[in-house]
């Protein structure tokens, strides 16, 4: 083969790889890279910092290689320098050795500091309000202890508000993913993970389950939908008004295996999730579940945030409403 | 007794889909042509004599080869499968179920059966012969590690029309592997096929690091070892510290599935999570067990195709080293997304990022080997330089993924999808691939032929890059990995159906492969020097193929490339002859045991399989029977006489 069309193969590598770069920086399809609330928005940080750090490695070597190989191709007459025996250089090696613990290092900074970050509430201005998520056979299921509602495979969430998810499963593990709000988090059975999301503005979000459960796991994906502080409440009372209450009953049936619609209940079973999680659970891993309190509605931080508390000190009162046990 | 016999046959026999109806058939017909070619030429005792029971490493080596690329049509059969179910949206050609078994043995048999068996056919074929060796250290283990190998394989292999194949995944994850979620035989297949080959795996890795240690030439001090055998070094390194782990966690999965036991299960105090640790610190170093090897044959090939001496070669072998021991220290990164603390996290992504040092390292070696050489682009020099792209890429994809809250977004989508399969692909594969078509003239005395195998290469390159470059995309766009199918709604439609063409077009070059190794067995360029491609290591200083003792006398070793060094001593007039003396040489005898005693672990894990505890009975006792034989076994080696090393010798072409 001879050395230009070596030189079009690489072309054409490098031309792949930017074509898919360039595709994947427009169409709201791409959903990772059009974030919608500020946890994605860290992560796209991120995305975009990292490439760039590993492009100023790849790019140069990518070169590297095409020069060299069109260069010191084995065609007669080639006027390139033969050196046969040269195969140590102490200088370039430790050059080689210290740039990629740069980038690493570098790259190690801005991700712990993210790995931190992310842990926490995104958003410190607003309380957080509370969601259980539970992933059953095949549908996820969410539970709002503080509005005592429960759905099936949709979500509806207050927009600029950070939710605080406990992540659950009643069957084999999964994983909740939304990702224009951020990453996802694994739903394992008899322990609850935490996961801190928020939507800026009002929108439909593409929901999916993310780790492989069995025959119905491609059908479990669910549409979150962020609304107005006021329609939210709005469509909580609605839910309250038109919808039945979940029954123990409903629970065992909605956790056979099978794929479902989306469903609405106007309350649940008073400590459900708990006892899902507590079903399975070792004492050690209640403890995580129990260890950290979400920002108590209506108690701590009901005079920093007026408006929002007060919906939730409401439903906070409903009758067959009590989630203290698992603040405290 | 009818009716229970239909009833047997329905759940024992796979029923039900057209497609397994037609392997069905083409299974029968194949083992009836088989056995009819067999008898009418007469060569059952030439198999049994010649290749059952041999213990000669070029021999297991080339049986190794053949295993390989058929479990490498069986799960590129299963690639295109599942490309052609997802080409479109809302496609009907495989059900749920059906999906979920492909996808879960493409993985296993890509890595365990196909990846894992094509890198010991390489270390068979070439690490005696690079040290000067006559055989590995312990030849009978050698021929045992085959065939519970090959048995393994096979016992996973039958799922597909016997019982039902696995279908949890790859690495069959609790709760959804236990029984409550998996009845059936399937995941029982899984782990006995599994667990079989994974005993001939880690002696396998015993064997290679003994052989190094203890069987290299006089004169070759590890400093002076080729690159090729460093990295097999490395790799079986690994393989002793992670393979005990894998055996573990499947016997532990296995109490709970048989004996009820709870290590895994969602209740009864079983922690799911702890699978999903164990597994993933044996298949974390598993990964670097199978790429490892393909840089050290990178390495043989950039010095010999660049004409120049490595660069490096001391970072080249820490770099290696220093591999082997990170890639025990990473294996949380599979599961950021489990919820653990904050420093765990930061501990696993940092150390993930640090094994990108050593790797990036090597490709500068690589790239300064070529610098000031003169590089001559013949086939394996081809997939080498193709190999290096793709794996930078394939690499900066994967320090992309080391950055763990951007993984929560990465994690279990097609970005992950694509990332491995382009170093899987781009670096394993293409670097055995290399490595064959390397050593091919050594094992068999032909080149395999240029023309046929450029096709095959460009077809292979340009559909890998058509195949995974839109799964990248695909991973941003939310899709995750073993969804069956999906709607227009998503617009994932486009770069699926582009995807699936990659895949075609990386099957059709593999048929051109399989074209050009049954051309160049009658057309291929014959190799009558020994030395086809000028090479720097001991293995092509004697005849191709090798004579069955390798080294009519062992050579004495100077210098790091020997073989070269004596060349361009040679070409100087600065050379001694030295006065060769031969002496009967030392070899082990052929043995019966080793094929005999796996076929008796095939009948542990067929039995464990459906339940049948008497046929597993009669299987372990096979087993003890072998071992108990062997143990009395004293008549296992003989001489060979100087006369007929002399004789073939002659007949080779050599003057001694």
């Amino acid at each position: 083969m001879s050395g230009g069309k070596m030189l079009r193969h690489i072309q054409f590598w490098i031309l792949a790889v930017l074509g898919t770069v360039l595709l994947t920086g427009c169409g709201s399809e791409y959903l990772v890279l059009n974030p919608k609330g500020p946890v994605a928005e860290t992560q796209y940080n991120l995305i975009i910092i990292s490439t760039i750090l590993v492009a100023v490695i790849i790019v140069p070597v990518l070169a590297l290689t095409a020069f060299i190989v069109y260069r010191y191709r084995d065609t007669p007459g080639n006027k390139a320098s033969y050196k046969p025996e040269w195969a140590h250089s102490t200088t370039l090696e430790v050059i080689w050795w210290i740039i990629p613990i740069i980038i690493v290092a570098l790259l190690g900074y801005f991700t712990v500091r993210d790995i931190y970050v992310l842990k926490e509430n995104p958003n410190k201005e607003v309380a957080p309000m509370t969601i259980q998520v539970t992933a059953l056979d095949w549908k996820w299921m969410f539970t709002y202890p503080e509005q005592n509602i429960a759905t099936v495979n949709h979500l509806e969430i207050p927009a600029g508000v950070p939710i605080r998810f406990q992540v659950s499963a009643d069957a084999p593990m999964n994983s909740f993913w939304v990702p224009e709000l951020g990453g996802q988090i694994y739903a394992m059975a008899g322990m609850a993970t935490e996961l801190y999301l928020q939507a800026d503005e009002p929108g439909t979000f593409a929901g999916f389950s993310s780790n492989f459960s069995g025959e119905g796991f491609a059908k479990m994906q669910f549409d979150v939908v962020a609304k107005p502080k006021d329609e939210f409440d709005n469509w909580v009372k609605e839910v309250k008004g038109t919808t039945p209450a979940m029954t123990k009953a409903d629970y065992e049936e909605l956790r056979k295996p099978g794929v479902t619609d989306k469903v609405t209940y106007s309350a649940f079973p008073e400590g459900m999730f708990e006892e899902i999680v507590a079903k399975y659970g070792h004492g050690h891993d209640m403890d995580y579940v129990m260890e950290k309190p979400p920002a108590p509605a209506g108690d701590k931080s009901s005079n920093e945030t007026s408006k929002n508390t007060q919906q939730q000190t409401e439903s906070h009162n409903m009758p067959g409403m009590n989630h203290s046990s698992m603040n405290h | 007794m009818w009716e229970n016999i239909k009833d047997f046959a329905s759940t024992f026999f796979v029923t039900g889909d057209p497609l397994i109806y037609g392997a069905d058939v083409s299974i029968v017909l194949s083992m009836v042509a088989i056995v009819f070619v067999l008898t009418k030429y007469k060569k059952w005792g030439w198999l049994w004599r010649e290749w059952l029971t041999t213990v000669d490493h070029k021999r297991i080596g080339i049986m190794y080869l053949i295993a390989s690329l058929l479990m490498l049509f069986r799960g590129g059969v299963d690639a295109l499968l599942m490309r052609l179910q997802l080409a479109f949206p809302n496609v009907e050609f495989l059900n749920s179920d059906h999906y979920n078994a492909i996808f879960t043995t493409h993985g296993t048999i890509m890595i365990l059966f196909m990846a894992m068996p094509m890198m010991f056919a390489l270390f068979n074929m070439v690490v005696p012969l690079q040290l000067g060796a006559r055989d590995v250290a312990y030849p009978f283990l050698n021929a045992l590690s085959f065939w519970l190998f090959m048995l393994g394989a096979m016992l996973f292999n039958i799922s597909f029309v016997i019982g039902g194949s696995p279908d949890a995944g790859w690495l069959s994850y609790p709760p959804l592997s236990q029984n409550e979620f998996s009845p059936g035989p399937g995941q029982n297949f899984y782990i006995w096929g599994i667990q079989i080959s994974g005993i001939g795996s880690l002696a396998t890795g015993i064997n290679f690091i003994v052989t190094i240690l203890k069987m290299r030439a006089p004169g070759m001090k590890l400093y002076k070892m080729p690159l090729f055998s460093w990295s097999v070094l490395s790799s079986c390194i690994m393989i002793i510290f992670a393979f005990p782990i894998l055996t573990v966690t499947l016997a532990l999965l296995f109490l709970d599935r048989f004996a009820g036991a709870h290590f895994f299960t969602m209740d009864g105090g079983g922690n799911p999570m702890m699978y999903l640790n164990l597994i993933w610190m044996w298949g974390h170093p598993e990964v670097y067990i199978v790429v490892v090897p393909a840089f050290g044959i990178f390495s043989e090939i950039v010095a010999t195709f660049a004409r120049k001496t490595i660069f490096g070669y001391k970072s080249m072998v820490w770099a290696m080293m220093v591999i082997a021991i990170a890639s025990f220290f990473t294996w949380a990164h599979h599961f950021f997304t489990m919820g653990t603390s904050a420093s765990v996290i930061a501990f696993f992504a940092i150390s993930t990022m640090i094994i990108g040092i050593p790797t990036g390292v090597k490709v500068f070696n690589w790239l300064f080997t070529m610098y000031r050489g003169r590089i001559s682009f013949q086939q394996p020099m081809l997939w080498t330089i193709a190999f290096i792209p793709c794996f930078v890429i394939g690499g900066a994809t994967g320090v992309m993924l080391a950055v763990a809250p951007a993984d929560y977004q990465y994690h279990n989508s097609y970005f992950l999808v694509a990332h491995f399969h382009q170093v899987l692909i781009g670096g394993v594969v293409f670097g055995y691939l290399a490595g064959i078509y390397y050593w091919w003239p050594k094992l068999f005395g032909f080149k395999l032929d240029e023309k046929l195998g450029k096709w095959g290469f460009w077809f292979w390159n340009i559909g890998f890059y058509v195949c995974f470059m839109p799964q990248y995309a695909l991973g941003f766009m939310g899709m995750t990995r073993r969804y069956y199918t999906y709607g227009w709604d998503r617009g994932w439609a486009d770069m699926n159906l582009v995807s699936t063409v990659g895949a075609f077009m990386m099957g059709i070059g593999f048929i051109f492969q399989v074209w050009q190794i049954a051309y160049s067995i009658k057309h291929g360029e014959r190799d009558t020097t020994g030395d086809p491609w000028n090479g720097r290591t001991l293995e092509w200083s004697i005849p191709s193929p090798a004579p069955f003792y390798n080294f009519a006398v062992v050579p004495e070793v100077k210098e790091a490339d020997d073989w070269w060094a004596t060349k361009q001593a040679k070409a100087n007039g600065t050379y001694k002859e030295q006065p060769a003396k031969l002496e009967p040489i030392h070899m082990p005898k052929n043995s019966g045991i080793p094929f005999i005693m796996a076929n008796f672990w095939f009948l542990v894990g067929f039995g464990f399989t459906f339940g049948w505890v008497w046929m597993a009975v009669i299987g372990f006792i096979g087993v003890f029977a072998c071992m108990w034989a062997r143990s009395f076994q004293y008549d296992t080696d003989y001489y060979v006489p100087v006369e007929e090393v002399r004789r073939t010798e002659a007949s080779l072409g050599r003057v001694v």
